[in-house]
């Protein structure tokens, strides 16, 4: 497309506003991490490292982090297992309602987490509670991996398109049984896309909060309950600066370590 | 001996084969999920024993009638819509011209490089997000240092409308991106060649086949709107939005028929 010079520079000084609006007030969470001033009045006041120091041993953050690794390691092996087969089902066998599967698992994501949420604090109470098993970091998984295995789905299902069957015809014409197929074969193709979309389901269910609170107990308290839980304290401001401040570094990290090892799209989410 | 068995049973019946991939998948997004869905939205039938509180089976409209004759709720309706329609026009401000940039502009490498940098703070944590713009807006915060106003916060519907407007604008600018990969560059030339000013193709050519687009990226920013409860608390003030009524009313009036009734708003309206 033709442009004058100057439609060009309008552009580019709309993408550049665009980007500021995306990272200045996630600049401004990491600055104010270490800014001296308890009030976190703008401009800092100066420069302190107390914060993160305090905040390292905060013990109900590190419970918060713990509990929220746990789930997220839970719901990232449900949705391992589940997506994968899920996206071998669609990928390699025609049926009846196939692009209905696809539809089935973007669901959980594509509805508001507050109807998603409530739902399944519905089935829980009535179903599981008469069994004697009670809202609990169990019920948190069961609700993180419902919407984390389109994430999985997804990326499996594009690399098992972008790979065919050919290789696998090849290793069962050479007398390889299906398990050994998968073992040698297809696993070790598949790999990378299940590492990414492990990472990425990970970073989905660190992150959640509305599911969470309607399906963790009484004293399951993830990462960002506890966060929301201390956020209009004034007397926490410090911790949740440095924790929100750490949390913009940290989320970055498993994105671009999925986007290195081979995965799709970071766009999966969508 | 007997994995080889299994594995002539699976390689003869591809039936089997398929069978056994969509179970687990399957059996947990149907039946737990669906199957909660569909009794949650059942229950928004129900009604609720004015003694015990506790939800009471049958078939009433009730719900549904006080929904709609109740002019506080239709009031927070009509606000949530006002604020999605406000979230989607910034929104598409934002997108346009940076998903111009980044389609038809930008040098391929360049645009890599702009791909990740709108991706990676996607999955930035929402909770994080929020709170960055409780920082850039409370007292003495960014806004007020530039403004030079007197220590003052400026929560309210419009903070809210910003914040949730940045929350939800990689879901605008993805698919608009994805539109404009999709328009061929011939179609643009062909509008120039025929002497079309450059505001004019992108009028008259690029927006009415971007216009799916637009839509697509309108159906996530609506939807999630309607379906978000925390920004509006942590940086609405007192406002309300319409998510708030099911969250209080599962939470704080435990009345579960009427928030599955008012969990059907948010999921119809898009």
């Amino acid at each position: 497309m033709i442009l004058s010079r100057r439609a060009r520079i309008l552009l580019f000084v709309a993408m550049m506003l665009g980007l500021a609006v995306i990272y200045v007030p996630l600049l401004v969470v990491v600055v104010n991490s270490f800014n001296s001033s308890r009030t976190f009045g703008w401009p800092p006041s100066g420069f302190t490292l107390d914060w993160w120091a305090r905040t390292i041993d905060n013990a109900g953050m590190l419970q918060a982090l713990l509990t929220s690794v746990e789930a997220g390691i839970g719901a990232t092996a449900v949705a391992l297992v589940l997506g994968t087969m899920a996206a071998f089902a669609v990928q390699r066998f025609k049926f009846f309602g196939r692009d209905t599967i696809s539809l089935l698992v973007i669901l959980p994501l594509a509805l508001p987490g507050v109807v998603t949420g409530i739902a399944l604090n519905n089935a829980f109470r009535a179903v599981l509670q008469p069994f004697g098993i009670s809202l609990s970091l169990f019920t948190v998984i069961v609700g993180h991996a419902t919407f984390c295995i389109v994430i999985v789905y997804n990326n499996v299902l594009a690399r098992l398109r972008r790979l065919g069957g050919s290789l696998e015809e090849a290793s069962m014409d050479l007398g390889a049984d299906v398990f050994q197929t998968f073992r040698f074969v297809t696993f070790p193709l598949i790999r990378t896309a299940l590492l990414s979309g492990g990472l990425l389901a990970f970073a989905l269910s660190f992150d959640e909060i509305i599911v969470t609170t309607f399906t963790a107990g009484p004293g399951v308290t993830t990462l960002p309950i506890w966060i929301f839980s201390n956020l209009f304290r004034p007397n926490q401001a410090p911790v949740i600066n440095v924790v929100a401040a750490a949390l913009v570094i940290l989320s970055v990290l498993p994105v671009w370590l999925a986007t290195r090892v081979g995965g799709e799209s970071a766009g999966g989410r969508i | 001996m007997r994995t080889a068995t299994l594995s002539r049973v699976l390689y003869r019946k591809p039936l089997l084969r398929l069978g056994s991939l969509l179970s687990l998948p399957l059996l947990w997004l149907v039946i737990a999920y669906l199957g909660s869905l569909a009794a949650m939205f059942l229950t928004a039938f129900w009604t609720v024993d004015a003694f015990t509180g506790n939800p009471v089976p049958g078939f009433s409209l009730g719900n549904f009638g006080s929904l709609f004759s109740d002019p506080t709720y239709l009031a927070v309706a009509a606000r949530s819509l006002g604020v999605a329609a406000g979230v989607t026009v910034i929104d598409a401000i934002i997108a346009l011209p940076l998903a111009f940039f980044m389609a038809k502009v930008a040098s391929p490498r360049a645009q890599r490089f702009l791909v990740a940098a709108v991706l990676t703070p996607l999955w930035a944590s929402y909770l994080v997000k929020a709170y960055a713009w409780r920082v850039m807006l409370g007292g003495s915060g960014v806004l007020d240092w530039m403004i030079g106003g007197g220590s003052q916060s400026y929560y309210g519907l419009t903070a809210t409308t910003v914040t949730l407007a940045y929350l939800w604008l990689p879901y605008m600018i993805l698919p608009v991106y994805a539109g404009l990969e999709r328009i061929p560059n011939s179609l643009i030339e062909a509008s120039s060649d025929l002497g079309a000013s450059a505001w004019r193709t992108f009028r008259s050519v690029i927006l009415p086949l971007l216009f799916p687009a637009v839509v697509a990226g309108s159906i996530f920013t609506f939807s999630l709107t309607l379906g978000d409860y925390i920004t509006v608390k942590i940086v609405g003030g007192k406002s309300q939005l319409f998510a708030n009524v099911i969250y209080d009313n599962v939470v704080t009036a435990d009345n579960l028929p009427f928030a599955a009734a008012a969990g059907l708003f948010p999921v119809a309206v898009p």
